[in-house]
């Protein structure tokens, strides 16, 4: 009996000890994914890039485009919130070589160090930028010094299953639309909930929320709706490909590429407002390979890579004039995105304080826990 | 001199793994504890300081009580399901099936365990889902009262947990289960006990340490577990174990998700105490002493 007792109780430190440390592993859900040039001598080195799942660079045709050209290895570590984004820099200095954090927080990874001053001279296709981007205050510190270079810009607004909804959605209540229970699925993001709770409520400055209070009970009525949370555009388009929710928040380029994949999606920005974002990409301080940095930035943001991105895979709208040129009249991101009024329905991410993002994070963490 | 060169091979033999569970499990966790009661993780030129603040965040917040209730009862329920259906499979292989057979019923038991976490889960989603397997199965025997949907529900979660964690249960009972000897049991049927008393005074009572084994074994895992809530349980699925991965995962917040685990950590070592205060009374009360 006694030894059983010894047995059980080692075994009950072991796993009690081993159960803690368990939770500082990585979420296995977002694995790091390794794209292999097929060319038969040997890579150079490898160019590290963070950035989200399926999003651009990491299509086939860049590797074939730009790992040929410069004979490099690109590899992703993809991430499911921006926040991510600086946890891997601050966590992993020297590492990456290029991310895409969107200006909000490119803003909190100047703030902290955590991203190089980029030489614009040395971009062939900065000039090319449409004024409203290579303009923007947002990419400078005090000194002028630009941080970030705009890749794309979209909305999180609303994506919608055309068959479901053949007269279209056309206000952001169809989320809490009690004849719409258990068909949504909303981003898992404290900060764009919380947006759009504050648009439903008429709130047209949704990041100063007139009443936050107000902010939660919205949240928690459309909790009654939510069928699930989803964390990455492979896990939306999964669950709209099930028919398990039938709309949702979701991301303008993202709902592109569903649509172009044959799923029955539409995407609408409704007139209460929605969120809108500018993807930039920076270089991490100290990056390993900065020339090639350089040269994958002034790639990103020719038109060349980015027609082929919105051809074959869908793309966010874009930031030079050329490519905005070369796509047909009635495209959703010249027709729509090109709109002066839908842009002036976009509330655009903010950067928040640290007090701020802890409390809305607190909040949101109270609207899931209540479940 | 042969009392010296016995410890010093004890200890030449004791080092790497005593060596090892130090550096790989108490490091790490020595260091979250100290996590926990700072401001800020140090990285970097962050101003960081000892505080109090996050176990204040904790009790401040009634939130974080409740989720923790929630995944100590999940854990319960889990331990539960997992002792009815693993009880009658360890029986019937340790005292009903033939020896040849045993191998073939213990891979059954044990694939769950080969298998990875995330394609067992993606399975029961196929399973669960309106329209899934399941759904469809119980439509052909013709039930049509609506469809079965139970994919993003707490039930779900449920499932998922009970299928990764059965086989602890079943192979700590097997073991127990097996070493009653038959002798036993024909000693009380000689005795005129009739099938149930042999199972209830005999068998049951010595499987006992078998299943408490087991029981701590499905519980503590499942009290923090966050990928089978989150993947199955849809809105239900935020348990402490969630909130914790997103700490450390998404919003770099490490020292709050060391405090939620060194709390729930305090919680299990309360539990665990009171449970070995029970069998310690149940076992002076059957008058077998310590």
């Amino acid at each position: 009996m006694m030894k059983y007792k010894a047995l059980v109780i080692l075994l009950l430190v072991v796993l009690m000890l081993s159960a803690c440390g368990g939770q500082a592993t990585p979420q296995p859900l977002a694995p790091v994914a390794t794209a292999e040039s097929e060319a038969t001598a040997p890579e150079r080195f490898t160019l590290r890039v963070i950035n989200w799942n399926g999003y651009g660079s990491d299509e086939p045709f860049v590797l074939e485009q730009f790992g040929k050209l410069y004979n490099v290895k690109i590899e992703h570590d993809y991430i499911n919130s921006e926040e991510e984004i600086l946890t891997k820099l601050r966590t992993s200095p020297a590492t990456y070589d290029v991310i895409l954090p969107n200006v909000a927080y490119l803003r909190i990874a100047m703030q902290e160090g955590l991203v190089e001053p980029i030489d614009v001279a040395r971009l062939q296709n900065w000039e090319k930028l449409l004024p409203r981007f290579k303009d923007l205050p947002e990419l400078r510190d005090e000194a002028g010094a630009v941080y970030g270079v705009p890749w794309v810009w979209g909305a999180t607004a609303i994506a919608y299953n055309t068959e479901k909804f053949p007269n279209g959605i056309d206000s952001i209540q169809a989320l809490w639309d009690p004849s719409n229970k258990g068909q949504v699925g909303i981003f898992d993001s404290f900060e764009d909930e919380i947006v759009f709770a504050g648009l439903a409520l008429g709130d047209k400055t949704p990041y100063q929320p007139d009443d936050l209070q107000a902010v939660k009970q919205k949240l928690l009525e459309l909790m009654d709706n939510v069928k699930t949370l989803w964390a990455s555009e492979d896990e939306f388009n999964k669950l709209f490909a099930n028919g398990d929710i039938t709309l949702g928040n979701y991301w303008s380029g993202a709902a592109a590429r569903a649509a172009k994949m044959g799923l029955p999606m539409a995407f609408v920005v409704p007139p209460e407002g929605a969120l809108g974002w500018i993807d930039t990409w920076a270089i991490p301080k100290d990056a390993p390979h900065k020339d090639i940095a350089y040269k994958w930035l002034d790639y990103m943001i020719s038109s060349e890579f980015y027609l082929t991105w919105d051809n074959t895979a869908g793309a966010p709208a874009p930031t030079t004039q050329a490519s905005l040129d070369a796509l047909a009249e009635d495209h959703f991101n010249r027709a729509v995105m090109g709109n002066p009024e839908v842009l002036a329905r976009l509330v655009f991410m903010e950067t928040m304080s640290p007090e701020t993002r802890e409390e809305w994070n607190r909040l949101w963490e109270e609207v899931k826990a209540s479940q | 001199m042969g009392r010296w060169r016995r410890l010093f091979s004890l200890i030449v033999l004791l080092t790497p793994s005593y060596g090892w569970l130090v550096f790989a499990v108490l490091a790490p966790l020595g260091i979250m504890f100290v996590f926990s009661f700072l401001s800020d993780v140090p990285i970097g030129e962050r101003a960081v300081f000892f505080t109090l603040k996050n176990y204040q965040d904790f009790f401040q917040n009634t939130f974080y009580w409740r989720l923790t209730a929630k995944s100590l009862l999940t854990g319960l329920y889990t331990t539960i399901l997992c002792i009815l259906l693993g009880y009658p499979l360890a029986l019937i292989m340790a005292k009903i099936i033939p020896h040849r057979w045993r191998t073939a019923l213990f891979m059954l038991v044990i694939v769950p365990f080969w298998s990875n976490t995330i394609v067992r889960l993606y399975s029961w989603a196929i399973v669960l889902r309106k329209g899934g397997v399941l759904d469809l199965f119980i439509q052909w025997l013709g039930f049509e009262s609506g469809s079965l949907e139970i994919l993003y529900t707490y039930q779900a979660v449920l499932v998922g947990l009970v299928h990764g964690y059965l086989p602890y249960m079943v192979l700590t009972l097997y073991i127990a289960i097996d070493r009653v000897e038959n002798s036993f049991l024909e000693a009380a049927a000689s005795l005129g006990a009739n099938a149930w008393q042999r199972f209830w005074r005999i068998l049951f009572p010595l499987s006992l340490p078998g299943m408490i084994s087991g029981s701590i074994l499905i519980f503590i895992p499942t009290i923090g577990s966050f990928v089978e809530p989150r993947l199955l349980g849809g809105r239900t699925g935020t348990m402490i174990g969630t909130i914790i991965e997103d700490q450390f995962v998404q919003l770099f917040k490490w020292n709050f998700g060391a405090t939620l685990a060194f709390l729930l950590l305090v919680v299990v070592l309360i539990l665990m105490a009171l449970l070995g205060l029970l069998l310690r009374q149940m076992r002076l009360l059957r008058g077998e002493g310590g």
